[in-house]
Formats: C-alpha cells, sequence, structure tokens
C-alpha cells in the first residue's frame, strides 16, 4: 500500500494514536503545539522510540538530524506529510 | 563437632531491624496471600502457560499468575521496565507501606535520604526483554531495537528505579550470584546498617525467567524436574522421589532500619537481623562440596556473627530445592553444625509450594522468615510421602505446624558454589 494516498488528518490521528500508546497519555490531551518534553512528559529515550514508531507505521526515515528539530506533535506532523512517499 | 560460639563480637554492633515485608510468588501478590497459601499446603506449581515449551522435557514452572503492573506502577513505566524489575518495584512498594519507613528530613522522625540504601538483586535480569530484542534485530536489524532495551535488561535498574521512587540516596547496586543472589543482598545491606554506612535500606530480589532461554537452559542440564504429568507434586524437596528443581519467579523485598532509629519513630519491628555468613565452595560449578561442606562453613559464620549458639536455632527455612544433590548435601551441613540439635529442630523448603525463584528466592524466604517469627507457626514441606534415608530430618511433612521459636535461618546457596546464610531472631 502506497502512503501517498494518506490523509493528513489520517496522519494527525495515527501519531496521537502512536503518541498516547507510548507516553501512556490521553489522546485529548495531545494538541499540535504540545511539546513532547514540555507538555507530554517524555524523555530522550521515548523520542527515540516515538521517531522509531512513525518511521515504521509511515514508511518514512527521520535521519537523526531531522529528529532534533521534531520539538512538537505538529512538527511530526509536518515532516511525515512533507516526507511521505 | 558442633560450632561453639565465640565470646567474641564484631566492633560495630548497631542492631538492624525488620520493619516490612513485600513477596510476589506463584503463590500470589503479597506475603498475607503468600502466607496463607503456605500455611494451607498450596502448590503454586502448575503447567508453563506464557509460551509453548516445545520440546524442552520440563514443561511445569511456578508462574505468577495474579500480578497486574499497574496497581503498583504508572502505566508509562511499565512500558519500559521488564517484569523482574515489576516485580521489584512492586514489592518493594509493598514492603514500604508495611513499614511506613518515613525517607527525608521534612518528614518526622525522617531518614536523611543519603543514608538509605537499595540492595536488590537478580539471578538473571532481563532475559524476557532480552530474548524479544534479540529476534526483533534478527528480524529488522539490530538499528531497530528498542531504546528501552538496555534499561530493560540490566539487573541494577530494578534497585535503581526503587530509589527513584522513593528518594534513597544511599549506595544503590544489585548482587548476581545465582540463588544467593537476594540473601546477599539482605546480608550485604545488614552489614551496610551495622557498620554505619546507612541507617535504613530496601534489600532483596526479584526474578522473571520462566523464558524459553532461561527453562530450556536449565532443562539441558538435568536440574529441572520432568514430572509434567503431576505438577503440583514436582517440587518435593527432600523426599525420595524428587527429580530436580522447579522454576519459580517473582520477588521477595524487606525494609531494614537501625533498631535504635525504629524505635524512635515507633516502627512496628517485625524481627530482628542478627547475622549473615557469605562465602563459597571453591569446588564445582554447579554441585555443592561433598558433604555440604561450604554450606557448613557458612552457616556457622552466620551463628558467629550474630554471637549465637546452634541449640538457639529452632528453625531453619532451608535452600531445599528438590535436586538429588543440594538436599542431601544440605541435610548433611544441617548436621555437621548442629550436632545433635539437627534433630531437635524443624527444617522446611517452601520452594516446594513456590517453586525455585532463583535470585529471588532469598529475599522470598526472608519474608517467610520473618512471618514464622510473627506468627508463630511453621510453613510445611509439601509432597512429603516417600522418606529418604538420606534426608532424615524433620522436615515438617505436608501440614503447618504450631511452634514458637526464636531464631530462624533462611540457607541460600547458588551455582558458582555461592552460599549465604540468614539468621533472624525474635525482637525483643
Amino acid at each position: 500500500m502506497s502512503t501517498s494516498t494518506i490523509d493528513p488528518k489520517v496522519v494527525e490521528s495515527k501519531v496521537k494514536s502512536i503518541i498516547a500508546d507510548q507516553l501512556g497519555v490521553g489522546e485529548d490531551e495531545i494538541k499540535p503545539e504540545s511539546s513532547f518534553i514540555e507538555d507530554l512528559g517524555a524523555d530522550s529515550l521515548d523520542i527515540v522510540e516515538l521517531v522509531m514508531a512513525m518511521e515504521e507505521e509511515f514508511e518514512v526515515e527521520i535521519p537523526d538530524e531531522e529528529a532534533e528539530n521534531i520539538k512538537t506533535v505538529g512538527d511530526a506532523i509536518n515532516y511525515i506529510n512533507t516526507h511521505k512517499k | 563437632m558442633p560450632f561453639a560460639a565465640s565470646a567474641e563480637r564484631n566492633v560495630t554492633n548497631r542492631r538492624v531491624v525488620v520493619t516490612g515485608t513485600g513477596m510476589i510468588s506463584a503463590l500470589g501478590t503479597g506475603t498475607e496471600k503468600n502466607w496463607q497459601a503456605m500455611l494451607a499446603g498450596k502448590s503454586g506449581i502448575g503447567l508453563v502457560t506464557r509460551f509453548d515449551p516445545g520440546k524442552i522435557d520440563a514443561r511445569i514452572a511456578g508462574e505468577v499468575k495474579d500480578f497486574v503492573p499497574e496497581e503498583f506502577i504508572d502505566r508509562r513505566e511499565v512500558r519500559r521496565m521488564d517484569l523482574f524489575a515489576q516485580y521489584a518495584m512492586a514489592a518493594a512498594d509493598m514492603a514500604v507501606k508495611e513499614s511506613g519507613i518515613p525517607i527525608g528530613l521534612d518528614t518526622p522522625n525522617g531518614y536523611a535520604p543519603e543514608k538509605v540504601g537499595v540492595i536488590v538483586g537478580s539471578g538473571i535480569g532481563g532475559i524476557s526483554s532480552l530474548e524479544e530484542q534479540h529476534r526483533k534485530g534478527l528480524e529488522k536489524g539490530f538499528d531497530r531495537l528498542s531504546p528501552f532495551f538496555i534499561i530493560q535488561m540490566i539487573v541494577n535498574m530494578a534497585p535503581g528505579l526503587i530509589s527513584m521512587r522513593y528518594n534513597c540516596k544511599g549506595p544503590n547496586w544489585a548482587p548476581v550470584s545465582a540463588c544467593a543472589t537476594s540473601a546477599h543482598a539482605i546480608g550485604e545491606a545488614w552489614k551496610s546498617i551495622r557498620l554505619g554506612e546507612t541507617d535504613a535500606a530496601i534489600a532483596g530480589g526479584a526474578e522473571a525467567s520462566i523464558t524459553p532461554l532461561g527453562l530450556g537452559g536449565f532443562a539441558v542440564m538435568k536440574a529441572l524436574s520432568t514430572r509434567n504429568d503431576d505438577p503440583a507434586g514436582s517440587s518435593r524437596p527432600f523426599d525420595k522421589e524428587r527429580d530436580g528443581f522447579v522454576m519459580g519467579e517473582g520477588a521477595g523485598i524487606i525494609i531494614l532500619e537501625e533498631m535504635e532509629a525504629a524505635k524512635k519513630r515507633g516502627a512496628n519491628i517485625l524481627a530482628e537481623l542478627v547475622g549473615y555468613g557469605a562465602n563459597s565452595d571453591a569446588y564445582h560449578v554447579t554441585q555443592p562440596a561433598p558433604e555440604g561442606e561450604g554450606a557448613a562453613r557458612c552457616m556457622r559464620l552466620a551463628l558467629q556473627t550474630a554471637g549465637m549458639r546452634p541449640e538457639d536455632v529452632g528453625y531453619i527455612n532451608a535452600h531445599g530445592t528438590s535436586t538429588e544433590f543440594n538436599d542431601a548435601n544440605e541435610t548433611k551441613a544441617i548436621k555437621t553444625v548442629f550436632g545433635d540439635h539437627a534433630r531437635k529442630l524443624a527444617v522446611s523448603s517452601t520452594k516446594s509450594m513456590t517453586g525455585h525463584m532463583l535470585g529471588a528466592a532469598g529475599g522470598a524466604e526472608a519474608v517467610v522468615s520473618v512471618q514464622v517469627l510473627t506468627r508463630n507457626v511453621l510453613p510445611p514441606t509439601i509432597n512429603q510421602t516417600t522418606p529418604d534415608p538420606t534426608c532424615d530430618l524433620d522436615y515438617v511433612p505436608n501440614h503447618a505446624r504450631d511452634a514458637k521459636v526464636d531464631a530462624v535461618m533462611s540457607n541460600s546457596f547458588g551455582f558458582g558454589g555461592t552460599n549465604a546464610v540468614l539468621l533472624f531472631k525474635r525482637f525483643k
């Protein structure tokens, strides 16, 4: 299945679901402006795991130097929307 | 010859008491559940359900069945911990709650965090995480491992996590000495308090190694019982029909405090830990030294540190693994140390009910030893049907027995020839 047909809304909902599952937070707490570290309580290991989970879910590659710039939920969604194949 | 206690005592004589216990085993989660099951002589052993043992000839184990980690640990943290660390956290939580130990100088009679140690070990550590991540590496590549893998696997994450929860800033480490692990943990915590390095400690061990590698590994050594058609009868220490140990799992953790501090804060003191012996057989990787020579020396060391005589001990919670070698040699060692008194004291192996909890065994059996002193009942050795002439002591066969004893010895001997013995006394 090609990911190019994924609706941005679907991306957002899947990203939120991954975050909710891995960080143990309610999906209603996850907003595009939420910072992984400051708002959602993630640490550096959580972020590595989140990046890997998103790479696998959306079949994208997120290089370390790009991952460093992903600070908020919105950053992650934007990255996936612009880089998905 | 029976050992005569030395009149000399160690220079540092701070006394150490037990104020809380936490235990998880195949018999249940919580000290009370375990104790009630033991009084009923219940076996926690069943067929392995967690995975398909395939061609492994031992298909039985004492799996923990009722553990809900989220009752003790934040859901998000649970994902980051191996099962052994979850057991450790939960048992520590139960022990801390029972003791009511105040940590922090801002609480009345609180201990300085820097003077509270956590010594909690595991025989094997996060082996299920290791197996899972190795499988993932082979399938997806070793660049796709979980970033939590190492912290799940390493043994000292158990005391590390416990220290973070309770703000214990004293010594923090994890002994790894096979089946003697958690007896060593408790003994070393005792030493630390006795010497003044710490004033209180959380000590014990946890194990969760009923996995394909764990079960398969012990099975190919021919160490395990293969009585698959009779799981409840499979762990039968000292019985002639015994055919190996049965893997168990869980945790046993106790709270130790310096006696004067515990009294000052009005703690409910359950027992005193008065002696500890640690030594080595220097003989063989798995077999005990002939006649249980190392075990006997270790029991004597425990008596010596306590300044007690063999006649003072009323009950021994035996290592009693249900293997041919251990049970016969441990019996010989007890006779060597206790002489005529060996016929008068009671000995039982609660592994007959929990299975062998490996690195958690000494901690769990310390919890049991404390219950013996506070409740005046001896737990039985179940599955005693066929007497073995080489095992001819009073093993409290099949039924719990009311008895008031003043001192309890707990034996733990591990692969590698390592031994640890703890000695508990009724608190007066």
